[in-house]
């Protein structure tokens, strides 16, 4: 009789295997951003059973319902109240904010502020891919000046945020930006936040290669990722309000705000 | 509770104020709100009581976010409710749905004053009950009640807090300005006095527990965040294990049972109050401050003779199709008054079902009605 050999993924305590195969696609960034979520907690040492995900619509929204934690899928934009209320009223959880840039920062843009604002102890990471995912790639809050998407298909005219910037000028304790092509780095930062006492936020980015890749000459996640590891530059400790992003401009990644 | 932090006695006191106890009575411990007249003397009071019961106020920066909040709140075991009006309310309704499909009990106050939009921000009105049934998105039921004094906005604010736990949703006080803003005797009870309900919890460890496998009563025990059992909550469809599943079976199964939840269980959450209703030929069907009025109505019409009875919503939703169909066969006519075009009065015609007229006594807001004008649509009701 031969040996059926099973196939596990090292993570799969952490991962609703049940659930699996993920929705998401070939070469997105998002596979990357639960595993190194994932190491970091485990590396954070936090008793798992008080931590909890919040997250809003989206692609990166999914990311609750694959990982074994208590999690809550809510509704778009509104992931920062929700974890908010959750923190509150038992300061005992860790709650981990996971949700995409339209999310956090177009619909939940105030919601972001006034949680930065309060200082409100929670660990933020967003996911950036520059568009909105789900509904097939529109331009969003983040999509570089000339980028194109499905509703800027001349190249977008909108300045994007710089997220680091806002985040910091909020009044968030802990900002860091990393690229999924970062894994070690983005590792440590998700253990650093979850230890922050305070607002932390941490942005990812992330390759779309369905939709932003391949409507802006990054067909697949590969050329994105390479794009990301050839374009970035580590300035930790720079003030966030230079680091926004353009197209064939360099992606300025790093550690930019740790304070008390 | 210490004496400090618990209030029993006779007490003066605005629906507003009212409310609040009743919420710190029914073991409310979280309140997240956004100012709004005139329900803002509700976010203050809770702001100073709740720090000295041992809970939390933090003040959202829009009801968008306090309505979220109220719903982590919950998640985390801690009774949670807001107040708003009008403009809130609507802003509210996406999350009042989330807060339907992942059945978290809560408590939201809309203490109404006239609409639409800005409308009357400080006057009265009723604008907002066929709102509070459907406000939201897509297919559910809810639980709406209707206090009539500051005596009720406490007494209903705890029943409230029980049939949210009891039935894991958000449930609905709807309130007035006049009643809101108005001052009467308040009796507290002594706690131990006071019936309290919390959610049910689950009686299986977590390998085995289904977060969303309703017991028989339609309603699943209610395991909270940082307990162990690994929740997967989800404002998408889904099935008992809280997975998202969106096919049409699991939408049948999720959403009749977030309707039967409440239309099964109508006797135990509906409360009336009849007043002469026995032998009556006209029927004045009323709810709120506008109740109130109907009663100086009644007394008026009965003492020229005319058979009136008085059938007041404790509870406008779900609405008591049985007693009023009950009723339909007995009376010539329903009187409806409300401080709107219609919105209840179309529930007692579609129950009435031809079987009796249906008067709406409409009054656009801003005030209560004068009583003349009920008694004067009963006396014609009534030839």
């Amino acid at each position: 009789m031969s040996e059926v050999s099973l196939k596990r993924h090292p993570l799969d305590d952490y991962l609703r295997v049940a659930r699996m195969p993920h929705i998401w696609c070939p070469g997105c960034g998002l596979g990357l951003v639960v595993n190194c979520f994932l190491r970091g907690l485990l590396r954070s040492q936090l008793n798992l059973d008080k931590v909890v995900i919040v997250s809003g619509i989206g692609c990166t929204g999914r990311a609750a319902g694959y990982i074994n934690l208590d999690s809550f899928h809510t509704t778009h934009g509104r992931a920062v109240p929700f974890a908010t209320g959750l923190k509150v009223a038992n300061p005992e959880l860790e709650v981990v904010v996971i949700s995409g840039d339209g999310d956090l920062v177009a619909i939940g843009g105030n919601h972001l502020i006034h949680a930065a604002r309060r200082n409100t102890d929670l660990t933020v990471l967003c996911v950036n891919n520059f568009v909105y995912g789900m509904t097939g790639g529109q331009m969003g809050p983040t999509t570089p000046l000339t980028a194109r998407t499905t509703t800027s298909r001349g190249g977008s005219v909108d300045r994007p945020f710089n997220i680091p910037h806002l985040a910091a000028a909020s009044g968030a304790a802990y900002v860091a930006r990393w690229t999924t092509a970062h894994v070690r780095r983005l590792e440590k930062a998700v253990t650093e936040a979850l230890l922050k006492q305070g607002f932390s936020l941490v942005e990812i980015l992330s390759p779309c290669p369905t939709y932003y890749g391949r409507m802006n000459k990054q067909v697949t996640g590969l050329d994105q990722m390479k794009y990301f590891r050839d374009n970035s530059v580590i300035k930790s400790g720079i003030d966030p309000k230079g680091v926004g992003i353009e197209v064939n401009g360099p992606i300025v990644v790093g550690k930019f705000i740790d304070r008390g | 509770m210490p004496e400090r932090e618990y209030l029993a006695g006779e007490f003066f006191l605005s629906g507003d104020d009212a409310c609040a106890e009743g919420a710190i009575s029914a073991g409310c411990r979280f309140f997240a709100g956004y100012p709004i007249t005139p329900a803002t003397e509700i976010a203050e009071r809770m702001s100073e009581r709740l720090p000295e019961v041992g809970g939390n106020y933090i003040q959202m920066e829009d009801e968008l976010g306090s309505m979220a909040a109220v719903l982590g709140a919950s998640w985390a075991g801690v009774k949670a409710m807001t107040a708003t009006s009008g403009p809130g309310f609507s802003l509210m309704m996406e999350n009042i749905g989330l807060g339907i499909m992942t059945e978290t009990p809560c408590v939201v106050v809309n203490i109404q004053r006239g609409g639409p939009s800005t409308g009357l921000p400080t006057l009265t009105g009723q604008g907002d009950m066929m709102q509070a049934r459907w406000g939201s998105h897509g297919v559910y039921s809810i639980i709406a009640l209707s206090p009539s004094s500051p005596q009720e906005l406490y007494d209903l604010t705890i029943r409230a807090f029980n049939l949210s736990e009891k039935y894991r949703l958000p449930v609905l006080v709807m309130s007035e300005a006049a009643t809101g803003h108005m001052y009467e005797k308040v009796v507290i009870p002594p706690s131990g006095e006071i019936e309290l309900l919390a959610r049910r919890k689950p009686t299986v460890p977590p390998e085995t527990y289904l977060p969303f496998a309703p017991d028989a009563d339609l309603v699943p025990p209610m395991a909270n965040a940082g307990e162990g059992y690994r929740l997967h909550v989800t404002g998408l469809t889904h099935d008992e294990r809280g997975y998202p599943a969106m096919t049409v079976e699991a939408q049948d199964r999720l959403v009749r049972r977030l309707v039967d939840k409440i239309e099964r269980n109508k006797a135990d959450i509906i409360a009336l109050e009849e007043d002469g209703t026995g032998d009556a030929e006209v029927v004045i069907c009323s709810y709120g401050v506008s109740a109130r009025v109907s009663q100086i109505a009644v007394e008026r019409a009965r003492g020229e003779g005319i058979r009136v009875g008085l059938l007041r919503l404790i509870t406008v939703w779900p609405f008591p199709d049985d007693r009023v169909r009950e009723l339909a066969r007995q009376v010539k006519a329903f009187v409806v008054p409300e401080i709107n075009y219609g919105q209840i009065a179309l529930e007692v015609e579609r129950c009435a079902c031809g079987l009796a007229k249906v008067v709406l006594v409409p009054h656009m807001g801003g005030r209560v009605h004068a009583p003349e004008l009920i008694l004067e649509a009963v006396r014609q009701a009534a030839r």
